[in-house]
């Protein structure tokens, strides 16, 4: 499937290279066209390589760009388009992943660890500020032997 | 016949990386000193014999000899030189080569300035690091050799990807590699210590000059690489999350922790078991992203060499090192307990505190570029984990750091009052908070990003120089303010650095404004307050493509300031098309221009963007650089390494950090 992917998003490359969002793409009304930008943001070309439709220069990506104006014409929320466009495309299209089943870790990962860092940070320093000082260690015989070379060189 | 040397070079080069790994380590156990000093000429006579086949390879590829299976693939007679020395690396043999050259450059230099090391840990640091020269010594003459001859050489090259034609990222991978492999050296450093089973204040300062070159090669490297995709990639972004950048970034972040918990070491004989943890993972998240961009574990735009063959070699490689270090790291670790005492408002709390950010900011960039792969594997849900996860997730980390920069930075040594500190900041946090405010009010209405940024960049940068000044003491502080340390004003400067950075990306992220049109030539349009007239499109001629070149004036309230030439260039030989932006350069903001194709109705694709605050994003980064080898340079570094000089360093005392 990968070299597939792969394979499409080369051809779709070497074609004539269409640059992303054309002006004939663009919306007449600029509340709407700035919504249908910022939607395009977060879905992924889904022949690229981890670009947006936003920035990239694909076919299939303009025709998503297409279906999200589509969608926001026809008087569709964000949610709405967006939930439309997953329903077609799957959820591989969403560069933000939901936060549901399993997903909610992908979210939560970085403040749990956020939580467990501060926690095994916060018991190392109570630690520290409460332990007793403990006296110098003297030097063993080998390091005194070297401590008396670098004095003589 | 330079070839053949070269590839014979190698080979020796392998085996005496096998001998240097076994009798010095073997020497240091048995204490003998005759096998443990074997150590020193062996890693100059490996990094001898690695550059003559380095310098092999790069002369086939200067002289075009096409009877090399890895240049007939990679480059091309009409190729302009610059790009056929840097097809040495762009390619996944001849950048393995460079790896395994750098990391025997690591060693031969330890070898050389390791002069102040006690002979045990120097043999031991030698002989880790020589054992991570055969694996990849093995690796590149078992699974990748960059010098198979082709039996019927064909007349000319399949030619370099025209993307990565460019002199930004021609020196962008050496840099990368300083940076991931100079890390090598601190985990050799880590791994000997453990093995020593001691970890003192000495040998937090031994260490952290090694991090410290690699944490200013990762942050050149990285700066580089994203300056080249903002002005080749055609439409100005400058980070986009990427796996591959992200395998960059790990090591960054992780490399910024060590830095700062080395110094703990130094100074304070504490969080040592950490330090050597995060000098092992340091450089296990660079085995990790070279395991990234080899395997085709995760695609992207930088993947070369999609082989899971490869792949595997360099994941056994991987568990091999990490794995070991971590397991002698788990049977050691008691042996290391903190010695310094300290309160819990204290220079070393603060440290802790950055220590914690950076690192779990690396875990939830290494979580998300992970995920899509866990979540097939486990959950059997295909995802994307893309840029607006990483902001959202990633961004909170560092607006953190950011706040607590300053105050951490100001506080002293063992036991401090956060009042004295604070009170210290207030003009600084009064006008930091003026200037945000300020900004939000002239915007009215846009994303609250760009006044966040301001305040916080204003917030690090004048936190940093108000640390400096209050450094100098009550008189004379001018004067004394150009006698601090050098270590002291690579503080500062780093830390500036990222201030700048910070603000510059949230101000181009808010305050960006982009148009995309047909621009029918003589017709002139405005963007923002540019005015630009397509002048016209010609054709062009470069020595190994041909480009579609467009004349675009700008003028700014009336007066003409410059002429545009955006191109799009079309490479016959890689069969591929590029677009040359066109930027106009200025202090507050950057004029990009893209030319795209032709409309039906004569006009041309025209997309501008008005960036501001482009340039201060890798200005940041350079003073972050520049910053880092200040403190490089300070005297301590270079008194301490040759500890000759012993006169000279008892009536200086060790400067504050």
């Amino acid at each position: 499937m990968k070299r597939l992917l792969t394979t499409v998003a080369l051809l779709a490359a070497l074609a004539t290279p269409i640059w992303a969002v054309q002006p004939d793409e663009v919306l007449d009304d600029p509340a709407l066209e700035a919504r249908a930008r910022v939607l395009s943001k977060d879905l992924r070309c889904l022949v690229c390589r981890n670009e947006s439709i936003d920035e990239s220069n694909a076919e299939l990506a303009r025709d998503l760009r297409l279906l999200v104006r589509e969608r926001l014409v026809a008087g569709d929320s964000d949610d709405e388009a967006m939930s439309y466009i997953v329903n077609r495309y799957g959820e591989y299209v969403l560069l933000r992943p939901t936060a549901t089943g399993a997903n909610w870790l992908l979210w939560a990962a970085g403040p749990l660890m956020l939580l467990i860092g501060a926690g095994v940070g916060g018991g190392f320093l109570r630690n520290r500020s409460k332990a007793t000082p403990e006296t110098e260690t003297l030097l063993n015989d080998a390091e005194k032997q070297r401590l008396a070379e670098i004095m003589k060189s | 016949m330079i070839t053949e040397l070269g590839h014979f070079a190698l080979i020796l080069a392998f085996l005496i990386a096998i001998v240097q790994m076994v009798v010095p380590l073997m020497g240091a156990h048995k204490r003998w000193p005759g096998w443990m000093a074997l150590a020193e000429p062996a890693a100059q006579a490996q990094f001898a014999f690695t550059a003559i086949a380095f310098g092999a390879l790069m002369w086939a590829f200067i002289s075009s000899d096409f009877s090399l299976l890895l240049v007939v693939q990679n480059s091309h007679s009409a190729k302009p030189m610059l790009y056929k020395v840097a097809g040495t690396w762009g390619n996944h043999e001849g950048s393995m080569l460079l790896w395994v050259l750098i990391v025997a450059l690591f060693g031969a230099l330890a070898s050389v300035f390791g002069g102040g090391l006690p002979p045990t840990l120097k043999a031991r640091v030698l002989s880790v690091q020589a054992a991570i020269g055969v694996a990849f010594f093995s690796f590149i003459l078992f699974t990748s050799n960059p010098f198979l001859r082709l039996a019927v050489p064909p007349m000319d090259g399949e030619d370099l990807n025209p993307l990565l034609q460019d002199p930004g990222l021609a020196f962008h991978p050496p840099f990368l590699y300083l940076g991931y492999v100079g890390l090598s050296m601190t985990f050799s450093f880590a791994v000997a210590a453990l093995i020593e089973g001691r970890v003192d204040a000495a040998w937090g300062r031994w260490v952290r000059p090694w991090t410290l070159a690699a944490w200013i090669f990762l942050t050149i490297g990285i700066g580089l690489g994203s300056w080249w995709a903002y002005y080749e990639l055609g439409w100005g972004g400058f980070w986009f999350w990427d796996p591959v950048e992200n395998a960059s970034f790990m090591p960054w972040l992780l490399a910024a922790a060590l830095l700062h918990s080395a110094i703990v070491v130094e100074k304070r004989e504490a969080l040592k078991s950490w330090t050597i943890l995060l000098a092992i993972l340091a450089f296990g998240f660079s085995l990790i992203g070279t395991f990234i961009v080899r395997s085709g574990l995760l695609t992207s735009v930088h993947a070369f060499a999609n082989d899971p063959e490869r792949g595997v070699y360099i994941l056994i490689i991987l568990g091999f090192f990490t794995g070991g270090a971590l397991l002698l790291f788990a049977l050691r670790a008691q042996a290391m307990e903190a010695k310094g005492v300290f309160g819990l408002v204290s220079r070393e709390s603060g440290l802790v505190i950055n220590n914690v950010l950076l690192a779990v900011a690396c875990f939830v960039v290494f979580f998300g570029t992970l995920w899509p792969v866990v979540a097939e594997m486990a959950f059997d849900r295909k995802l994307s984990v893309g840029p607006p996860f990483f902001n959202l997730a990633f961004s909170p980390f560092m607006v953190g750091l950011g706040m607590v920069l300053p105050i951490g930075a100001m506080l002293p040594w063992k036991r401090g009052k956060l009042k004295r500190t604070l009170w210290q900041l207030r003009f600084v946090f009064g006008l930091a908070v003026a200037l945000g405010a300020l900004a939000f009010a002239i915007q009215s209405g846009r994303s609250a990003l760009g006044p966040i940024g301001l305040f916080l960049g204003a917030w690090v940068v004048m936190g940093a120089c108000t640390d400096l000044w209050m450094r100098t003491g009550k008189s004379n502080r001018v004067a004394r303010l150009f006698r601090l340390p050098r270590a002291d004003w690579g503080k500062a400067a780093a830390h500036s650095g990222l201030g700048i950075t910070i603000f510059a990306i949230a101000g181009l992220t808010a305050w960006e404004i982009d148009d995309i049109r047909v621009a029918e030539v003589n017709k002139p349009f405005d963007v923002g307050a540019y005015e630009l007239t397509l002048k016209g499109v010609g054709q062009e001629r470069g020595p190994n493509y041909f480009a579609t070149v467009a004349d675009i004036d700008v003028r700014h309230k009336g007066a003409f300031l410059t002429t545009l030439r955006p191109e799009k260039r079309d490479y016959p030989v890689a069969r591929m098309p590029t677009t040359e932006a066109a930027i106009d350069y200025r202090i507050t903001r950057d004029l990009y221009v893209v030319i795209g194709d032709q409309q039906s109705n004569g006009g041309w694709t025209v997309r501008t963007y008005v960036k501001p605050l482009a340039n201060w994003i890798w200005g940041g980064s350079l003073l972050m650089a520049f910053g880092g080898l200040l403190s490089l340079s300070d005297r301590r570094f270079r008194v301490a390494a040759g500890a000759r000089k012993t006169a000279e360093r008892s009536n200086t005392g060790v400067p504050a950090e």
